[in-house]
This record gives structure tokens, C-alpha cells and sequence, in this order.
């Protein structure tokens, strides 16, 4: 019993939490590691491009529930994540059109291309918060647990609860569902063939024939509809606020730089990384070990590894690891240095 | 080019002259609230409450030699001590005679140091209620309407004991006021017998707080105290705790009670218990009945704290005789206390015609005052309990 109660708990506090973040960090990280990979600058407007696109979805999810459209027991903003999706590309096929363009065809080097993407990021920054306001937003709907901790604690008769929320479903269902879509689209059709080659070497992918605003176009459709559905699903999980969105950018890019820049396996495998990172590392221990130990060992204080405030800290100091002792990353992107 | 810069400065100085005489029989009150930041659900309320008793005073036309009155809005931000500052500053570039703020401690602290005691301003606080502002030092020029949080941290052992409570996990936003709101309640609740399993500080606008949770929950203990924002972290907290199932009841202290926290939470929020600053009688009677009338709601937190704020100030200037600060300042104890004549909201007009007759007064306003110590009051505090949806009053302390 002690045990169940133990890989409960774990589960509860760490594994759930731990497998929802992950999935949206690493859904985050693919949009990255996109950019990267093909545009070869780090798009440090990402976190304001996903508000944006969250920021749509969340009008029309307002508008849908005001005249009485739902999907029934599943949140409406799925049923508005399309037309997310779509402003969200129309954003950033103009920003790419009137900014990144010029500075493409002047050859601009990847350091100059990333300060533009700071600036685009501001203006993006601003254009959330003139339209929605820099406020927390609520827009789920629909039952809220699977289950809730206190009907798993009468069904099971446990002493720990369980509580899985609908959100964190419906992310991992999302995320896992995106991911085969994106790799299928890379390694089957010829559009995805072409944008691989062009990440791998351009020249040779220009002498046969691949059109690189094609390839430029395609690569900022798939970012926009990638940076939507990972905010809609933090948002929905979570909460909507513009400024939580622009502080996702450090977990996204250290999970992007974990896997490897430029590896789309690389970016998910480094979100996991770095979600159980943060969750595992501020944890406290105490009740699970509690659980598992003779009461004799029982600990006494928290066993907390840091405090909770130093969860960004956490993706900082293996951001710093990696990029010291093993810059391609897990995966064997291309090198950051 | 200097004929010039002489010219335009002597423009300037004879323009500002002409300004200051044309104003010289109006009196500005600033009110320095946080407009924006973590406690703006509550902010445009306590405004209203404090323009009330500014209107009510011009209105009766007994202030001084028949000046009006008329308030001045800032931003404080809460807890944007740069942002305080700089529109303290403005404040006092505009000329005002005394203010109305801050309201969260921290900015208070530092308008405080910043701005008032350089520049020689009285100001008196509704709702900064941490225990270091006891002790900083203020030329006799800080005065608060609600009481610190020391008294609160008491209060709440009490209610906590009261309720057959022995431990709690305590939780509190990373701040000036959280820090010594935590304080007072882990000091006051050991005293008593009490446990305290755990003190963390939580970050507040965060999007998701099931970390901060995580720690907690291991900690365990009977309840979990929030000494938070009900419109930032405080709120999180408690959904997070909600959503893991790690708590079902939870202690709110002042900064989380208001009508939004029970809006925004719902149904699970029911049976959670805590307190603010207020009272009881014909004061608060009136007043609220005076705010429905002006179409604000006055029992929101820390509302009437502000309307005796304001009149104090101007019952100040009417007992000195005088505009100035360094003049009043030291009146303000005199017409908050006993000996004297009873005055409850909406007798501002009565009372300073007593003053200028020469008779003492005992302003008890809204909010039941009695400044003690180095002005501050002493506090009677409301028990709340969260009964399907609303925060209701249970009693008093």
C-alpha cells in the first residue's frame, strides 16, 4: 500500500506535470529548431508568435462560446485552433515578406538576423498586449478533470490522490499526433524532402532546382501552426498571459539546444529533458520517501535539491552544461559555436 | 543666449507663481494606489473611497477659509518601487498638501524614503500593513489607517486554534508584505502550540504554480495558508493545490480576500476561512450606505480604510489651521483619539466646523480608528468564511 502510495504521489507531482510541460516545451522547441535548422538564425520571437497565435485562437474561442458552438465535452479552443492557426501564419508570412526578406537577400550573418528577431519579437510583444491586454485570460471550457484527486482517492481508497486533467490529455494526444503529421511531412513528401535538403546544404539544394522561397514559405506555414498549437495547449493547461509566454522562450530554446539545434527528434527529446529537469530537481522528496522508507529513515527535512524559485535557473545551468561540454547536443544538430 | 535663459527662467518662475496663487484655495490630496499590478481589483474602489471623503469636505465648504479640496489619481504599481517614486515625485511638483497612499507595503516603504520624508509630506496608508513600517523611521510624517500585520499574524493563530487546527503549510508572495505577513503568522501560530510544516515563497505571475504546490503538499499539514494576491500567485496557488488534490481548505489572510478570488476559483473555494482589517457598527453602516449612493462598493477591502485616510488629512489641516505639512502633521494623532466628540462618515462637514469652534474631536470613521504606537491603527478585523461563492462575514476580533 505504502508503495502504491508513493508511485502515486510521484505520479501526481511529477510525472503528469512533468509529461504535459514536456510535451508543450517540446512542441515549442520543434518551431525553433525549425527556424534554425532552415532560416539559420535563433527566431527569438517565438514565445510572442506563440501568444499571437494563442491570442486568435482565444477571440475566436470567445466568439464560438458566445453564439453556442462547443465540441461537447472537449474545449472549444480546439474547434478554434484552425483559425489560430491561419492568423498566426498570416503574421508571420508578412513579418517574413516586409523584415526577414531584406535581410535574407543581403546574405545578413545569423547573429544580425537574430537582433532583428528581437525587434520583431517587441512588436509582437506589443501588438498581444494593445489587442488582448497584458491581463491572465481564461478560455477553457468543458469538464476539467479526467479524474480528480478526491474521486481517485474514494475509488481507490488510497491516501494519495490522483488528479489528471482533461488539458494534460488532450496535449500529449495533440503533441503526439503533431509530431508524427510533422515527420511524415519531412521524410515522405517531396515538400518536406526539398526543405530537408535546404537545411543541409543550400547551395547544393539551389543547383537542383529547389525554389528557397518555396522552402522559406513551407518552413514558416509549419513554424506558425507549430508556435499555435504549443500556446494553445500551455494556455489551455495553464493560463493565457502575454508575459508568461515572452519567459517560455528560455525553457524552449535551452530544450531545443539540449536536443541538439536544428533536429526536430532532438527538440523533443531535449522538452522532456528539460521539463523533468525542472519538475524533478524541485521537488521536495519528502512524501515519497516517506512512503518507501522503514519509518525508522524517515527524513526529517524536505529533501529538496533548490527551492522552487530556481526553476528557470534549472534550464539555465544545463543550457550552460551543454553548450560547454557538448554543443551539437544529444542529438547531433548543428553546432551552435 | 543667456539674456535668453534668463529671460525664459524669470517666464517660468512668475508663470509658476501665478499658477500656485490661482490654486491657492484649492487644496490637492494625492492618491497613490496601485491602479495597475496585483491588487488593481481592489485600487478603483479604494479611490473612490478616498474621493468620497475629499468631495464630502470640499462639498461642505467649512474647510479652512472655504477652500475646496479635489484628489489626484497616480499609478503606484504595487509593488514598482520606480514607478512609485516617480509619480510620488509628481505628486509633489503638483503641489499637493498631503496623500493618500501607498497602498501596498513595499512601494509604501519607499515613497516613504523616497519622496515624503525629503520633501517634508505627510501620508497616510489604508492598506500597507507590514510590521517594518513600524519601525522605520519618519519624522512624524507616516500615518496608516489599517493595522500591521503583526496584529493580523496574531489574529490568525487565534482563528486558526479556534477552528482545531494544529498544523499548516504556509505559503507567501516573495515580497515585503508577504515576507512579514508570514512572519507574524508562523511567530504568532508556534507561540500558541501550533506547527508550522513549511514556509516557501512563491513568485507572483506565474502561469503555473504545481512545482510550488509539489513542495508543499510534501510538507503536508492540516491547512494551507496563503499569504498572497488573490489577482496573482495567491490565486494560482490555490487552483494548483485545488486541480493536485493536496488541499481542500485554505487560510486567506487579507491580501486574498475579495470578491474576485471566490469568481475566479468557484465551488471548491467553499469552507476556506481567513480575515482583513474591518469593523463593525454604525460607521462601516453609513459609509456603505454612503458608497452604494456614490456607486462604489464600500465594503470591498481596505475601501473604508481609505475614506478615513482622506478625512484625517483635511480634519488635520482644519485642526492646525494651515495647508502645510510640517504644520498638521502633528494633529493628525489629536483628531483620531479620544477625548472628544464622536464622528462617524458623512459628519465631515460637522466635525470641522467643531474644530474651528474650538471643540476636540474623536474621529472613529469607517473603519473604527484608533492610531496607536507611532500612528498606526490598532485593528479590529473581519472573520471571513467562504460560504457558496461569497465571502461572508462570520465575526470580529
Amino acid at each position: 500500500m505504502d508503495f502504491l502510495n508513493a508511485i502515486v504521489a510521484l505520479a501526481n507531482y511529477v510525472l503528469i506535470p512533468g509529461i504535459a510541460y514536456g510535451s508543450q516545451l517540446a512542441i515549442g522547441a520543434l518551431g525553433v529548431t525549425l527556424v534554425y535548422g532552415i532560416l539559420r538564425f535563433s527566431n527569438f520571437a517565438h514565445g510572442d508568435t506563440m501568444a499571437f497565435g494563442t491570442m486568435i485562437t482565444i477571440l475566436v474561442t470567445w466568439w464560438m462560446q458566445s453564439v453556442g458552438i462547443s465540441l461537447g465535452t472537449l474545449p472549444t479552443a480546439l474547434l478554434a485552433l484552425p483559425f489560430g492557426i491561419m492568423g498566426c501564419i498570416a503574421l508571420v508570412l508578412i513579418t517574413d515578406r516586409t523584415v526577414y526578406k531584406f535581410y535574407r537577400e543581403q546574405k545578413a550573418k545569423p547573429v544580425i538576423l537574430v537582433i532583428v528577431s528581437m525587434g520583431v519579437m517587441f512588436v509582437m510583444n506589443g501588438i498581444v498586449r494593445f489587442i488582448i491586454g497584458p491581463d491572465d485570460q481564461s478560455f477553457s471550457d468543458g469538464p476539467r478533470f479526467i479524474i480528480s484527486a478526491r474521486d481517485f482517492k474514494r475509488l481507490t481508497g488510497l491516501d494519495e490522490g490522483l488528479g489528471i486533467r482533461t488539458t494534460q490529455v488532450i496535449t500529449v494526444v495533440t503533441a503526439i499526433v503533431v509530431v508524427a503529421l510533422l515527420f511524415w511531412f519531412l521524410n515522405k513528401t517531396r515538400s518536406g524532402k526539398s526543405m530537408r535538403a535546404y537545411s543541409d546544404n543550400e547551395d547544393l539544394a539551389l543547383l537542383s532546382g529547389i525554389n528557397p522561397e518555396r522552402v522559406v514559405m513551407i518552413t514558416w506555414i509549419i513554424v506558425a501552426a507549430l508556435a499555435t498549437i504549443a500556446g494553445t495547449l500551455y494556455g489551455l493547461d495553464k493560463s493565457f498571459k502575454p508575459f508568461t509566454y515572452f519567459q517560455l522562450l528560455l525553457p524552449i530554446f535551452a530544450s531545443a539546444v539540449v536536443g541538439g539545434i536544428g533536429s526536430p527528434l532532438g527538440a523533443i527529446a531535449g522538452g522532456f529533458v528539460i521539463a523533468f529537469s525542472e519538475v524533478t530537481i524541485t521537488y521536495a522528496w519528502k512524501k515519497v520517501l516517506g512512503y518507501l522508507m522503514p519509518e525508522s529513515l524517515e527524513p526529517n527535512g524536505l529533501v529538496q535539491l533548490m527551492s522552487t524559485d530556481y526553476k528557470f535557473a534549472v534550464s539555465f545551468v544545463i543550457l550552460l552544461i551543454v553548450l560547454l561540454f557538448k554543443p551539437t547536443g544529444l542529438f547531433k544538430g548543428q553546432s551552435t559555436t | 543666449m543667456k539674456k535668453m535663459l534668463m529671460a525664459t527662467t524669470a517666464a517660468a518662475l512668475v508663470a509658476t507663481g501665478a499658477f500656485a496663487d490661482g490654486h491657492s484655495k484649492e487644496v490637492k490630496i494625492g492618491i497613490h494606489f496601485g491602479f495597475t499590478g496585483p491588487i488593481e481589483s481592489l485600487t478603483g474602489h479604494m479611490a473612490d473611497g478616498a474621493e468620497l471623503a475629499i468631495k464630502e469636505v470640499s462639498d461642505s465648504g467649512m474647510l479652512l477659509d472655504g477652500m475646496t479640496a479635489s484628489g489626484m489619481r497616480v499609478d503606484s504599481g504595487c509593488i514598482d518601487n520606480g514607478l512609485a517614486v516617480s509619480n510620488g515625485e509628481r505628486l509633489i511638483a503638483d503641489g499637493v498638501a498631503g496623500i493618500v497612499g501607498s497602498d501596498c507595503s513595499g512601494v509604501t516603504g519607499a515613497l516613504l524614503q523616497n519622496v515624503a520624508i525629503p520633501n517634508g509630506m505627510v501620508m497616510i496608508s489604508p492598506s500597507a500593513t507590514s510590521p517594518g513600517l513600524t519601525t522605520m523611521e519618519d519624522n512624524g510624517l507616516f500615518f496608516r489607517t489599517s493595522p500591521s500585520d503583526a496584529r493580523e499574524g496574531e489574529v490568525m493563530a487565534e482563528i486558526l486554534q479556534e477552528r482545531g487546527i494544529k498544523s499548516i503549510a504556509l505559503t507567501y508572495t516573495n515580497n515585503d508584505y508577504g515576507k512579514g505577513l508570514a512572519d507574524a503568522i508562523e511567530s504568532s501560530f508556534k507561540a500558541i502550540g501550533g506547527e508550522v510544516t513549511i514556509v516557501a515563497a512563491h513568485e507572483d505571475g506565474k502561469a503555473d504554480y504545481s512545482a510550488e504546490v509539489g513542495a508543499l503538499a510534501s510538507a503536508g499539514g492540516d491547512i494551507l495558508v496563503v499569504a498572497g494576491y488573490l489577482d496573482q500567485g495567491g490565486a494560482g496557488i490555490i487552483k494548483a493545490a485545488l486541480d493536485a488534490g493536496a488541499w481542500e481548505q485554505f487560510g486567506l489572510p487579507g491580501g486574498m480576500i475579495g470578491e474576485a478570488l471566490p469568481a475566479n476559483i468557484g465551488p471548491d473555494l467553499n469552507g476556506s476561512f481567513g480575515q482583513i482589517a474591518g469593523s463593525e457598527g454604525p460607521g462601516i453602516e453609513n459609509f456603505e450606505k454612503m458608497a452604494e449612493e456614490a456607486g462604489f462598493l464600500g465594503a470591498s477591502p481596505y475601501t473604508p480604510e481609505s475614506y478615513d485616510a482622506a478625512a484625517l488629512l483635511l480634519l488635520a489641516m482644519q485642526a492646525a489651521g494651515s495647508t502645510d505639512p510640517a504644520m498638521y502633521k502633528d494633529k493628525i494623532l489629536d483628531v483620531a483619539n479620544a477625548p472628544g466628540e464622536k464622528i462617524f462618515p458623512g459628519e465631515l462637514g460637522k466635525a470641522l466646523e467643531l474644530i474651528k469652534a474650538g471643540t476636540d474631536i474623536d474621529y472613529v470613521g469607517a473603519s473604527a480608528v484608533e492610531l496607536i504606537g507611532p500612528g498606526e491603527s490598532a485593528g479590529t478585523y473581519r472573520m471571513i468564511e467562504v460560504k457558496d461563492g461569497e465571502n461572508a462575514t462570520v465575526g470580529f476580533k
